[in-house]
């Protein structure tokens, strides 16, 4: 469950100040699937930031399966952001030094779990969205839908209950989106898992739950 | 979590193969330079034959002789040091010798050029030759003023009536240092015992390496008891036992006549071993700090998937004191190779260079310190990076 209470988000430079996210509420339930839409700039991907704790509010309250954030200190959303979410992100955000079976591992490595235990995780993940035959090929061997596919076995490998994804599908043609969509869906229909998606495709939005709007920073409806 | 980074540097690495080979040129060529003078010092200064009790020696090499005209600062003479190192409370042992002079001999129509040395026979119980041949001269034999010599294996001529073969000594330690020892007693005239400024040394040999202190304060006192031979014109005397680093303090140390700065020294050596690193060092720095715009997205996604700045500082840190590490290897190895080829050129006489296990902790401790001067802050900037910003720039 995610829950954001009148979050405000201002970016500040020497000269300006810029309202990207504006007194916006937004909960979503356990085993929920909500997309979030608006034009280019309207605060969807600052929206997600937050949701995800990859950044702190400037006003507000978040919360994350009932934790209630106080410090969005380093040390201490580290480890929400390692058991709790996942990410999907539009440009897959693969390391590129290292092989399928690494880059799954990625979330493992900030876990007490043994390499064994590790590798099997990763191998289950990867088995989940279809790429056990790629586990030692590199980021660049790929097409994008696979790479996507990796960065969807990434997000779920540590089983967290909540997925944020930022247009998983938007650097892909709409067959391979539609395979990511696909995954996406089965993930919240089987695992149960929380899904947020950030899209500006309609076809897709329309498949989720419920679709929040967001225009100039604020919540639409 | 400490393996793992160890895979993740060996992989990185492996990778980017042109960035590994511009940083391992650096490092390797720094920690060679320095794993040699490592070795040097080395070579110079631990305890091994002949002066194998390093730990418990005292030199006497210098002495000055100060007058309201003169100031006389070098070598003390035979009869200063007889005066002031016999019979020291706490010394086991104490001998005098010559600095060593060259000399020339002939064999079978050959000129030889030889490096000579005389010396008593405590000589040969202070420091610990290895014979190959016979046996050193003895006290009777510099009393009675034998003429006896003891040679090197590179010397093994019958030249005089040698009693002993010992390995060779390498140059560079110059207190043992020789071709051929011979008797004191064999000087050509007796002038040489009442001397106090000349070319001799002594060695005391403590009990014990806890009584150095004692016999340095003991040597201090007898010697401001001495009266110069002519005390009109030489009105002061100073002098130090020091141990071996100390004697290269007094020696290179401008400014210290009573106490010989060996801590400064070695101080010294130190820092200068920093500042030879830093410049290699700033310049990996500056390569892994123009890395972090590259490995952005690495940064960022390991933020997002929980990676802490303390765990990222620590895993860049692994990767750069791997690299380093592989670089103290290829300096390991480069460094043993031209000590070889040292010992092979004859450039040192005698030089017996070679590694051991001091010079590789040496060399470990150099390239961790290397591989933290410049892995610490760019991993520091690396882990500051904001998740946010981070992902927005692509790889």
């Amino acid at each position: 469950m995610i829950r954001l209470e009148n979050v405000s988000k201002v970016y500040r430079t020497d000269r300006i100040e810029t309202l990207a996210l504006d007194h916006v509420n937004l909960r979503v339930e356990d085993g929920e699937f909500v997309s979030i839409m608006g034009p280019s700039g309207c605060g969807k991907s600052t929206l997600l930031n937050l949701a995800g704790l990859l950044d702190a509010p400037t006003k507000g309250k978040i919360a994350i399966d009932g934790e209630t954030l106080t410090s969005y200190r380093d040390r201490d959303v580290a480890s929400i952001r390692n058991r709790k979410i996942g990410f999907v992100f539009q440009t897959f955000h693969l390391v590129s030094d290292l092989t399928v079976l690494d880059n799954v591992e990625i979330p493992l490595l900030y876990r007490d779990i043994s390499g064994r235990e590790r590798r099997k995780m990763a191998l289950a993940a990867l088995d989940r969205v279809g790429l056990s035959s790629r586990i030692h090929h590199f980021p660049s061997q790929l097409s994008g839908g696979q790479q996507q596919r990796v960065a969807v076995a990434r997000a779920i490998v540590g089983r967290p209950r909540n997925l944020l994804a930022d247009e998983p599908t938007g650097n892909l043609d709409s067959q391979m989106g539609g395979e990511i969509m696909a995954i996406l869906e089965e993930l919240n229909r089987d695992e149960k898992t929380t899904v947020v998606m950030v899209t500006h495709d309609s076809r897709f939005a329309e498949r989720t739950h419920r679709v929040v709007r967001l225009f100039d920073g604020r919540q639409v409806m | 979590m400490l393996r793992s980074y160890l895979k993740l540097a060996i992989k990185v690495l492996l990778r980017r193969k042109f960035y590994t080979f511009i940083s391992l040129f650096g490092i390797a060529f720094t920690l060679t330079v320095l794993t040699l003078a490592t070795a040097l010092l080395d070579h110079v200064f631990s305890p091994v034959p002949p002066e194998r009790h390093l730990d418990r020696i005292l030199y006497v090499k210098q002495v000055t002789l100060h007058g309201e005209h003169i100031t006389l600062r070098g070598s003390p003479g035979f009869g200063f040091l007889d005066a002031s190192v016999r019979n020291l409370p706490g010394a086991a042992r104490v001998t005098i010798c010559t600095r060593g002079s060259d000399v020339v001999s002939y064999s079978g129509g050959q000129k030889l050029r030889l490096s000579l040395k005389r010396t008593d026979g405590e000589f040969w119980k202070v420091l610990d030759f290895d014979f190959l041949e016979g046996g050193p001269f003895t006290v009777e034999d510099d009393r009675a003023g034998n003429r006896v010599a003891v040679i090197n294996e590179a010397t093994r001529r019958q030249a005089f009536g040698v009693v002993g073969v010992v390995k060779n000594v390498p140059i560079i330690r110059d207190v043992p240092f020789a071709d051929l020892w011979v008797p004191i007693g064999t000087e050509p005239s007796a002038d040489y015992k009442s001397q106090f400024s000349g070319s001799y040394l002594a060695m005391i040999l403590a009990k014990d390496a806890r009584d150095l202190p004692s016999i340095k304060s003991e040597f201090d006192a007898r010697v401001a008891t001495l009266k110069a031979p002519d005390p009109k014109e030489i009105t002061s005397i100073a002098s130090g036992a020091d141990t071996l680093v100390e004697t290269v303090a007094r020696e290179v140390l401008p400014g210290t006549g009573r106490d010989a700065h060996g801590g400064l020294l070695e101080a010294l050596l130190v820092l200068g071993a920093v500042l030879f690193m830093a410049l290699p060092a700033l310049n990996l720095m500056n390569i892994n700090l123009s890395r972090i715009l590259e490995r952005a997205s690495e940064i960022g996604v390991r933020k997002a998937f929980g990676a802490s700045s303390r765990a990222l500082v620590g895993q860049f840190l692994v990767e750069n004191v791997v690299l380093t590490l592989v670089g103290g290897v290829i300096a390991w190895l480069v460094s043993a190779g031209a000590l070889r080829s040292i010992n092979l050129s004859g450039l040192v006489p005698y030089a017996d260079f070679h590694m051991n296990l001091r010079i590789l902790a040496a060399g470990v401790l150099l390239a961790l310190v290397f591989g933290a001067l410049s892995g610490i802050y760019p991993a520091w900037r690396m882990s500051r990076m904001h998740p946010v910003e981070a992902l927005r720039r692509r790889a």
